[in-house]
């Protein structure tokens, strides 16, 4: 084996024999357990991260962490029980994205064992990992490919080592099928029969093995249902909220009535208290918390709570205001030409707040004791979790344990722990175990947003060709203080004044953004202002706002040069893959064909995560659709039919990806026509899902054809947000077409409020007490 | 403390709680029934929807008060139970939790259970009408799903009703 660090110096893949060639371990344990480094595979990691803050600190510790000479604590292990199955511990989230069952089917692969067999969970915040435990970016299924496999292939070369023993075999005379190996003779032993047999003795040793060919792939690229399916539709599928952690009750927290305002004092903390169920009252640093024996009755206290506030940061601003200082940040485009010979083509377009609240609102349970804390939450990034909840209980590290939960969604928002660093500060100053849940109201006004923005472009075209294109995003700050997952780097992001944060933002911007077409000299710039709101990487970060300003700017570019904009799309692209989903969705969505007024087909293109993607969709804005009633809805234009194609390299499970491309068209038309958030006098006004519209069934396409195109590329690329930019930027081009008007912002509704805000004094609504009228 | 009496999937069950209590949290939080949801406490986004007497209702919107001891309560964990054994399917389900696995519908699976729960009691409205579920009756579900699992949703539907 060639010394790790030569290796590192050469080669990106120190532990590569070749491409299919790697190094494992089986090591020392009661069943079989064998392992590989989480960072084998380094190529996705280092591409990903190559202008880090602090590269050289992260080069040294990836050096350590790849030392061959022995198994580290670092190692992600598959083990074999005897009951035949076998287990994973997943560095990653779980928050429907479908990772679990995406997972299951690597390890299936490589070990010959049905998909169902292999028990995927999710690993509890291991800090050794460092920033090998970050959900994001669409980037689990590319980091953790090969890594997973190998570790699975030495379990299965250790599974076929021990059989030969067994049954007086070769291992070149055994096969190994549905979890049994089967010798020549036709006698044959199982899996679970060989877990004690095979496991490492003492210590661990080095295994070389060769993971199998796509030829050979029986699971990988198969379509395969989620192996939490079952549990879900049976109501066993366990969210944070729904674990019984003894003594845990329900908590909930009495906020204020400007955005991260803050309480002064409690004027009826003891009136609360001998509230019915009510067992605590305690000011925190975010407001002040409630814990009951049951949600209804923190509900009740918190609308109770007498509280004297602090007004909060923004106390006093709009939207109009926040605008205002996004285009006072915004700096001088460069100045193109506009004669006869060259003109310039031009966008300038407005993007609202929009929030990443999931179902399954921002909850943790936390036991804090004297001694040392447990957290359960749905965390992306854990391992910041752990030590920023340690730092502010004031204990070391590891007294803090933090299990990682399945998330009922994310769409971005569980990169940040909030409701896990609120629940631990909770139950510290209770000194009683508490599971916290945010109300609907707290997660939609106080919960992270998508920052509102604005993007300008401009294209100067001479005759049949495109000389240039700029583009520049201006936008409220996008937070990314998780880092990447560990304190380092998450420091890094935290330096004064915003500076930190800025380099992290430019980076990300600069290794996600591009503009896919032969358009000259092309530059894109960032611009971020304003760090007072609650933000973060909403579900596929600047991408859609980008996209949107880029596609609407392209569909006047081919009409000034009379062209159609899907002819137009092909003549400047550049890329075979984007040639061939484009020219896929123009196929299959028919694009071009006759469609009566007020009706219009809209097409764009994105490229990201390694993988691209087109969709077409057709929309309708005729009267009789936009004046649809719904009782507290919004109507609006509505997208009929979308047609979406994706190139995403190896497609690990198709089912998985086309539902991941389902839920980003959703999105899209979300963000193009009906979601937002509206600041109005220091606090966002919405507080329901009849508030925040996202899509809903009155709102869905009913004809949706997702084409997943086979792919040239040997290695997956991401898919969890890979759906949303094409799909949002064909919505507004076909919008723009249906009314012969470009919409300049985003969602195109939003100057009008759709709803009667709720109170902020209560902030949270009583329940209502009609049901028993209302069913159906 | 007040005695609250009703049937909940099959069983009759005695809560101490107070009257205005909403069902979902003694559901919840006293009886440790969790398919039902919490995602909004407001009767907007259905994730609790269940059945109150073979319709489907939203626990959040009732105090356990309202309930006299006769009402039969189901949830998705009961679900399965309001079909005659030999309508379950190959997992031993309803035919619409059946249809809901064999075209993957979930994703995160947060809304999940109320979803199904809606689908049921929308196909069971549609027959006594004497009819097919249509795209329109589709459009009425309030039910949101973040994840926007809407297209298989209403695949599963239309699966689900021909199986039951």
């Amino acid at each position: 084996m060639p010394h790790p660090h030569d290796a590192q110096a050469h080669d990106a893949t120190p532990l590569a024999v070749d491409r299919r060639r790697f190094v494992g371990y089986v090591i020392g344990g009661a069943t079989l357990v064998a392992a590989a480094d989480l960072v084998l595979d380094t190529p996705a990691a280092s591409a990903e991260v190559p202008t880090l803050p602090q590269p050289a600190e992260l080069y040294d510790l990836n050096d350590m962490l790849t030392d061959a000479a022995r198994p580290t604590a670092n190692l992600i292990t598959v083990t074999i029980n005897e009951d035949g199955t076998a287990g994973f511990e997943l560095p990653r989230a779980e928050v429907g994205q479908g990772i679990t069952t995406s997972t299951a089917m690597l390890i299936a692969e490589e070990l010959d064992l049905p998909v169902d067999r292999v028990r995927v969970t999710l690993a509890p915040a291991r800090p050794e990992l460092l920033f090998n435990q970050l959900t994001g970016g669409s980037n689990t299924t590319i980091a953790t490919y090969t890594p997973i496999r190998v570790a699975a292939a030495v379990a299965r070369a250790a599974l076929l080592d021990a059989a030969a023993i067994v049954l007086g075999d070769t291992v070149a005379g055994l096969v190994a099928k549905g979890g049994v190996i089967t010798a020549r003779d036709g006698s044959s032993v199982t899996y679970g029969d060989l877990a004690v047999k095979a496991a490492g003795s003492v210590g661990s040793r080095a295994v070389e093995v060769e993971l199998k060919s796509e030829a050979e792939f029986s699971v990988i690229g198969t379509p395969t249902n989620r192996v939490d399916a079952l549990a879900a539709v049976t109501g066993q599928k366990e969210f944070t909220t729904d674990l019984a952690v003894p003594d845990a009750l329900p908590t909930m927290v009495c906020r204020a009535p400007t955005l991260n305002g803050t309480p002064v004092s409690v004027r009826n903390q003891a009136q609360v208290e001998a509230m019915p169920g009510v067992t605590h009252v305690a000011q925190v640093s975010t407001g002040v918390a409630v814990r009951a024996a049951t949600f209804g009755q923190c509900i009740d206290a918190v609308r109770a709570l007498d509280v004297v506030w602090k007004a909060g940061p923004v106390a006093g601003e709009s939207d109009a205001t926040i605008l205002r200082k996004v285009r006072a940040a915004q700096l001088p485009m460069p100045k193109l030409p506009d004669t006869p010979l060259a003109q310039t083509v031009s966008g300038d377009f407005t993007f609202w707040f929009r929030s990443n609240s999931p179902m399954d609102t921002n909850s943790a349970i936390a036991d804090v004791r004297p001694d040392g804390a447990t957290i359960w939450a749905g965390l992306k990034s854990p391992i910041v979790a752990q030590q920023r909840i340690a730092e502010k209980l004031g204990m070391s590290q590891d007294k803090v344990k933090v299990n990682v939960v399945t998330a009922g969604g994310s769409f971005g928002r569980r990169l940040f722990f909030d409701g896990a660093l609120e629940a631990a500060e909770i139950s510290q100053e209770m000194g009683a175990p508490v599971k916290l849940m945010w109300h609907r109201a707290d997660d939609a006004r106080v919960g992270r947003t998508h920052p509102l923005g604005t993007c300008r472009v401009q294209a100067t075209v001479s005759g049949t060709n495109v000389l240039a294109f700029n583009q520049s995003l201006t936008c409220v700050e996008t937070d990314f203080r998780h880092g990447l997952g560990e304190i380092i780097t998450a420091a890094a992001a935290d330096l004064p004044a915003g500076v930190g944060n800025l380099g992290f933002a430019e980076t990300i911007f600069a290794l996600t953004q591009e503009v896919p077409y032969d358009f000259g000299a092309v530059t894109q710039t960032l611009v971020e202002t304003d760090d007072r709101f609650n933000t973060g990487s909403m579900r596929n970060i600047y991408s859609p706002d980008v996209r949107v300003a880029s596609e609407l700017v392209v569909d006047r570019l081919a009409a000034k040069m009379k062209m159609d904009p899907y002819q137009f799309r092909r003549k400047f692209q550049r890329n075979e893959r984007l040639l061939t989903v484009l020219d896929t969705v123009a196929q299959a969505g028919e694009w071009g064909r006759s469609m009566p007024a007020g009706t219009a087909q809209g097409i764009a293109i994105h490229k990201e995560y390694k993988g691209v993607s087109a969709c077409l969709v057709e929309i309708d804005t005729r009267p009789a659709t936009t004046g649809r009633q719904i009782r507290d809805a919004v109507t609006g234009p509505r997208v009929t039919r979308v047609t979406f194609a994706i190139d995403v390299g190896l497609a690990i499970n198709p089912r998985g990806l086309e539902a991941q491309m389902q839920g980003g068209i959703n999105d899209g038309i979300a963000l193009a026509l009906t979601s937002s958030l509206h600041l109005r006098d220091g606090h966002f006004l919405e507080a329901s899902w009849d508030n925040y519209f996202y899509t809903r069934q009155w709102n869905t396409p009913p004809d949706v054809r997702v084409i997943v195109v086979p792919s040239e590329e040997k290695v997956p690329g991401g898919a969890g947000e890979a759906g949303v930019a094409a799909t949002f930027a064909a919505v507004a081009c076909a919008y723009a077409r249906a009314t012969g008007t470009m919409p300049t912002q985003f969602p195109i509704n939003h100057d009008q409020l759709s709803f009667e805000p709720k109170s902020f004094v209560p902030p949270v609504p009583q329940s209502p007490d009609n049901g028993l009228e209302l069913t159906s | 403390m007040p005695e609250q009496t009703f049937i909940v999937n099959g069983e009759r069950v005695t809560v101490d709680v107070e009257d205005d209590v909403r069902l979902l949290w003694v559901l919840r939080d006293l009886l440790g029934i969790t398919g039902p949801k919490y995602g909004c406490g407001i009767n907007v986004c259905k994730a609790c929807t269940s059945h109150v007497n073979g319709k489907a209702f939203n626990p959040c919107a009732v105090p356990v008060g309202k309930l006299s001891s006769d009402d039969e309560i189901t949830t998705i964990e009961g679900l399965p139970g309001e079909v005659a054994e030999q309508q379950r399917g190959a997992n031993g389900l309803h035919p619409m939790q059946e249809a809901w696995l064999e075209r993957d519908v979930v994703q995160c699976g947060y809304c999940q259970p109320g979803q199904i729960m809606a689908a049921v009691a929308l196909v069971n409205r549609v027959k006594a009408e004497g009819r097919q579920v249509t795209d329109a009756d589709l459009d009425t579900i309030r039910n949101i799903c973040r994840c926007g699992t809407y297209t298989r949703i209403r695949e599963a539907i239309a699966d689900g009703a021909s199986r039951m």
